[in-house]
């Protein structure tokens, strides 16, 4: 299988679905000439041309809502946000329109669009460019929420997203870009709706999605030294959450962390601890703690970002808590 | 499809307009069934059959209907939330309309939508929406698929005066316009939003000039007389279906009641003068006038013409009133499409 990044694996799922599907394009800022802000569409302007790789000037809110009109009426659109920081001012569109007009019209009207970019924080960009918004999308009815952690992942998720008949808001982790990782070419499809366990284990269950996969991985290795066996479960959906997954964990494990990017009120993770309380009480022996981004705006100053964002260390000490090794 | 290039409705061109005969007693039925629609729903409305906010068409029914009945059935219509008298003119039921307004399960939207909510997405009709402005990227959206599709259809947006300022009109118009979409855009300028006037809210009050920040025609256009929004509106189909990109509409027409059901027609931000004084030009009477004039409507016909469209809304009440309200299970479809679709 071959080993490819991140970015160029939402690059194979954009070009196989556009190849496959006349009804797909692509539109945001700066996708066709200049191969996107951060490389995902290119080489795609070339072999598609200019109707169905849409360079669009700096107007979330316009395009977002042209893509949504176009979906409307059937055709396919991925909008490409530059960041999801910037999709804030196309937020109407997402919320307003594509997540309602089902509903609203009846059943009559569906809007199959996949809105796409990076989200949450990168190195230093400060407290406006450094945002998880998944808790606010996941938050609307109407609406699925997909974030992939790895390449393969990222692939058959893109696709399954361009397939899916509903709006999908698909964030991307912008410092996971250059991440590679074997990815099955070709035709290769990952449910929306299914979690995967990264890593199986015993003792305690570290829920995480997106960019805390890795140092939830990093945190279940060095665990394991101290003789803690962490079952690993990548939510990859937000929305719809695969409430089994997480529930077949917690009744082998009987201890939870739950680790996300974003912050802790009304975070994701506060839907994924009460799924727990309501469901498994009985199950746990230990409270679920929750690892979250600090209750602050990202900090410019490279340790005080340090200090606010979740990694493997405050994932250990949480998981060291709920087992009562600490 | 031309029509008249005679604005006058008091000339002397019988022989001229003659062969628009059929099409002036389509228009002046449909005007007329608006107007008894919107002051039965008013009724309705009073006396709690109908819930939620409720915008009235009154007064605008010449703007409806001199724009849609220049578009073909498969072309694409998106308006905002006073939109009651688009979707009788494009042709649903006044049995569905008021159904909707009722929130039954007959309604166009199954009773989900309710009165700013109206589609019929067999008709082109792609709904009411809610926010100001949040519809016109909807409306360039559809002419884009048009155009991507390679048809030769058009999509037409309505939106209010107040709506011009938004920054969805701006985005929207300048992509439309730079792509040349196949767009007509109608600001439908019934000089309040709300209750603030054009000149409160507006630099420029002369909507229709900001059409050249965007690359197309604006036109202003008198919406009282629906020739003359007909003409008008002819223009733009032929540019937009000739690949020659938007227009953009400055309809200028007034409402009759109040911004919905909530406030007066006229006292706080409006004077009983001004509103009189627009009814000197109602667009129903201008059209009789018009029609009284090429001797293509006498007193007899016009009776017979009122009386039916009176019935036609009476039994849509009815209808509303006897149809089911949705069944309970329909709170939790159409969220999400059917697995497997």
């Amino acid at each position: 299988m071959a080993v490819i990044t991140y970015r160029d694996a939402l690059n194979q799922a954009l070009r196989e679905e556009m190849q496959r599907d006349g009804d797909v394009f692509l539109m945001g800022e700066e996708v066709a000439e200049y191969n996107g802000a951060y490389k995902v569409s290119k080489g795609l302007l070339e072999e598609f041309g200019p109707m169905r790789v849409v360079d669009t000037p700096i107007a979330e809110l316009g395009f977002a809502g042209i893509g949504v009109g176009a979906a409307m009426v059937g055709l396919k659109p991925v909008i490409e946000m530059m960041t999801w920081n910037f999709a804030l001012l196309a937020i109407d569109q997402i919320v307003n329109a594509a997540a309602k007009v089902r509903y609203m019209s009846g059943g009559q009207i569906g809007c199959p669009i996949v809105v796409r970019g990076p989200g949450g924080a990168a190195l230093q960009l400060g407290a406006q460019h450094s945002q998880a918004f998944e808790s606010w999308y996941a938050h609307i009815p109407g609406l699925k929420v997909v974030m992939p952690a790895t390449p393969a992942d990222a692939k058959g998720l893109l696709k399954s997203a361009i397939r899916d008949p509903n709006p999908v808001v698909f964030i991307e982790g912008e410092m996971l870009y250059n991440l590679k990782g074997e990815v099955p070419e070709g035709e290769y499809l990952i449910p929306l709706g299914k979690a995967d366990i990264k890593r199986a284990g015993n003792d305690v269950t570290i829920i995480c999605h997106s960019k805390t996969v890795a140092p939830a991985l990093n945190a279940a290795k060095s665990l394991a030294d101290e003789g803690i066996d962490a079952e690993v479960i990548d939510l990859r959906t937000i929305r719809p959450l695969d409430e089994a997954a997480i529930l077949a964990s917690v009744a082998k494990t009987h201890r939870c962390v739950v680790a996300e990017e974003g912050w802790a009120f009304a975070g994701v993770g506060a839907q994924v601890v009460d799924l727990i309380q309501r469901e498994a009480f009985n199950d746990l022996d230990a409270p679920v703690l929750r690892v979250t981004q600090a209750d602050v705006p990202m900090p410019y100053n490279k340790h005080l970002e340090k200090a606010a964002k979740a990694d493997a260390g405050k994932i250990s000490a949480a998981v060291r808590r709920v087992c009562y090794k600490d | 499809m031309a029509v008249s290039t005679d604005n006058n409705p008091r000339s002397k061109r019988r022989g001229a307009e003659a062969p628009f005969a059929d099409q002036y007693r389509d228009w002046l039925r449909t005007m007329l069934l608006i107007r008894h629609f919107e002051e039965r729903a008013g009724e309705a409305y009073s006396i709690g059959q109908i819930g939620g906010f409720c915008h009235l068409y009154t007064g605008q029914e010449a703007v409806a209907v001199g724009t849609i009945s220049a578009l073909r059935s498969d072309d694409y219509i998106v308006s905002a939330y006073r939109e009651h008298g688009q979707a009788l003119a494009r042709g649903m039921t006044p049995n569905s309309i008021m159904a909707e307004l009722f929130g039954k399960a007959t309604g166009c939207s199954k009773g989900k939508g309710g009165s700013m909510h109206l589609f019929d997405f067999a008709k082109g009709f792609m709904g009411g929406h809610g926010i100001v402005g949040g519809q016109i990227p909807l409306g360039a959206g559809f002419a884009w698929a048009a155009k991507y599709r390679k048809t030769d259809q058009v999509s037409l947006t309505y939106f209010g005066e107040a709506a011009a300022n938004i920054g969805s009109f701006h985005e929207a118009l300048n992509m439309a316009g730079l792509w040349k979409l196949p767009a007509i855009f109608v600001i439908e300028n019934n000089g309040y939003g709300m209750g603030t006037a054009v000149k409160r809210a507006a630099a420029i009050t002369d909507l229709y000039l900001r059409a050249a920040s965007y690359g197309m025609p604006g036109v202003e256009v008198d919406g009282q007389d629906v020739v003359a929004v007909r003409q008008a509106m002819d223009a733009a189909v032929a540019r937009a279906r000739a690949g020659e990109g938007p227009t953009l509409l400055d309809i200028r027409c007034f409402r009759y009641v109040g911004h919905s059901m909530s406030d007066a027609a006229s006292g706080t931000y409006r004077s009983k003068e001004e509103l009189d004084a627009s009814r000197m030009r109602d667009p129903i009477a201008l059209l009789e006038a018009r029609m009284r004039d090429l001797d293509l409507l006498d007193d007899a016909t016009l009776a017979a013409m009122d009386a039916e469209v009176i019935a036609e809304v009476a039994a849509s009440v009815v209808f509303a009133e006897e149809s089911p309200d949705p069944d309970p299970s329909e709170l939790w479809t159409d969220v999400y499409a059917p697995e497997g679709q």
